[in-house]
């Protein structure tokens, strides 16, 4: 068995621990770090349930070993608002929007959402579309999720 | 996924160290680390080439060098690809999702496996994950499986879109390997199955992907047209990949490349010479299909690609000559 060392910045804190190489970071947060906001989902890329921020850019943490993240910034969406009775902007477009129903995509939505509202240029409503194609929702709750981008493009009509 | 022994290379020649000693690369995984939970691959020891420094695009001559590292969301999104080869960031944005696409690379793209079903189900026969087993998909569930270049062992299509853009650029895989450095034209890359589909390339074990080039860009008109189930995030049924100048009201030139038709990114020399020197019209177009697809056999459920691929064929040309 082959085990590495792994450390790197996750929501703001440093962490670390020993890994097999064959550990998935989606099961390193879940099972070793206890950060279960990314959810496993199909477990083979496709749903976006896994979704993550790694070095600010949205990745599938099911189709990344643990390893491949060392030294770098990971966010889930533990990280994005400042304390337990807050809710990050775009959390709480969701929830006026009622942008979920069982909620288990969200939190993949949610980074996805995330990466593109801080890149520059910022994308429009189209580009925000798209780049949702990679999660899917088993509620078909997108509307909602529509509703978002329009308020999150608003000023950019 | 089974375990297995990881080392980061942190220059080529340390990767090729590794390949060398039987390892295999990993470079983003989306497709490696999918394949290895499923124990399709079952590599004992992986070599991670991310460290390499192989992910720069640089300008080479009048044409461009894509390091097999950068990132199909770096790629697609680079200033220079967008003005001078677009086709290439159309076929790359028509692939796969943005989270995908920030992790997957260059090199990585175009050893991509197939997506045939039972290629992917361990239970059922299949001559390119176990030689000599059989092909399930003959007499299958084969929608989505090739029309051109499949053989009795194997109709499993290569599915991606970016290399089908690489095919009508006439770029070059450059490799490094145990025999020094190779140049493989795109068109020379890919395996039809014949008798052996357990090998997608000609790549050779040991021999890595350290960059495409691309040549001067053609000044043409470029068009990705990706007809699949649905609108965005699947992969082709069909895709036509087309870099076209006209003049005169003629066509000059044209590079056509087609994807999900074939058992390999798909381009025929017939099919350009049939359109260069004509003026675009309907009929010139549907000749131009008779040729492609003079050849082309369907399974049952695939049939339906052949009159697809004319159509998507005939309605990318009337794009790409519109005056």
């Amino acid at each position: 068995m082959s085990l590495h060392f792994v450390e790197f910045e996750l929501n703001g804190c440093q962490i670390d621990g020993m890994v097999e190489a064959r550990r998935t970071l989606l099961d390193f947060l879940r099972c070793d770090v206890g950060c279960t906001g990314p959810h496993a989902g199909c477990e083979h890329g496709v749903c976006g349930a896994c979704t993550v921020l790694v070095e600010g850019q949205a990745v599938r943490s099911c189709l990344m070993l643990a390893v491949q993240a060392n030294g770098k910034t990971v966010e889930t969406v533990e990280g994005l608002s400042g304390g337990p009775k807050e809710l990050h902007p775009i959390q709480q477009l969701f929830r006026e929007e009622f942008a979920l129903q069982c909620g288990f995509c969200t939190p993949g939505f949610l980074m996805t959402l995330v990466a593109l509202d801080r890149s520059e240029p910022r994308p429009n409503a189209a580009e925000m579309r798209e780049a949702l194609s990679g999660h899917l929702c088993r509620c078909t709750g997108y509307q909602g999720v529509l509703r978002v981008i329009d308020r999150l493009t608003e000023d950019r009509k | 996924m089974k375990p297995f022994a990881l080392d980061h290379a942190a220059s080529p020649d340390a990767a090729l160290a590794a390949l060398g000693k039987g390892a295999t690369a990993i470079a983003g995984g989306t497709n490696l680390i999918d394949l290895m939970k499923l124990q399709i691959a079952t590599p004992e020891r992986l070599v991670s080439i991310r460290r390499t420094g192989l992910d720069r695009i640089a300008p080479d001559g009048d044409g461009l060098r894509i390091g097999a590292l950068v990132t199909n969301a770096d790629c697609a999104a680079d200033p220079r690809v967008r003005q001078d080869w677009p086709l290439l960031s159309q076929a790359i944005l028509a692939g796969a999702s943005p989270q995908l696409r920030n992790r997957a690379t260059t090199g990585g793209n175009l050893c991509q496996r197939t997506r045939c079903g039972y290629f992917y189900d361990t239970t059922q026969a299949c001559n390119k994950r176990e030689a000599g087993s059989g092909c399930a998909a003959r007499d299958g569930f084969n929608r989505i499986h090739a029309v051109l270049g499949t053989s009795d062992a194997c109709i499993a299509t290569y599915p991606g879109d970016m290399a089908v853009a690489l095919l009508a650029l006439d770029a070059v895989v450059l490799t490094q390997g145990p025999y020094g450095p190779r140049q493989i034209p795109l068109a020379m890359f890919h395996r039809e199955p014949g008798d052996d589909p357990t090998r997608d390339n000609v790549l050779q074990p040991g021999e890595l992907i350290t960059a495409v080039r691309l040549p001067a860009p053609t000044g043409g008109r470029q068009i990705y047209r990706k007809v699949r189930d649905r609108a965005s995030y699947a992969f082709a049924l069909v895709s036509v990949a087309v870099d076209l100048t006209m003049e005169e009201g003629r066509i000059a030139r044209c590079a056509l490349a087609f994807g999900s038709l074939g058992t390999v990114p798909w381009r025929d020399p017939a099919v350009e010479e049939v359109l260069i020197g004509q003026e675009p019209s309907p009929a010139l177009f549907a000749r131009a299909a008779e040729v492609l697809l003079h050849h082309a056999r369907g399974f049952g459920a695939n049939d339906f690609k052949i009159p697809l691929a004319a159509r998507a064929l005939a309605a990318t040309l009337a794009q790409a000559t519109k005056v």
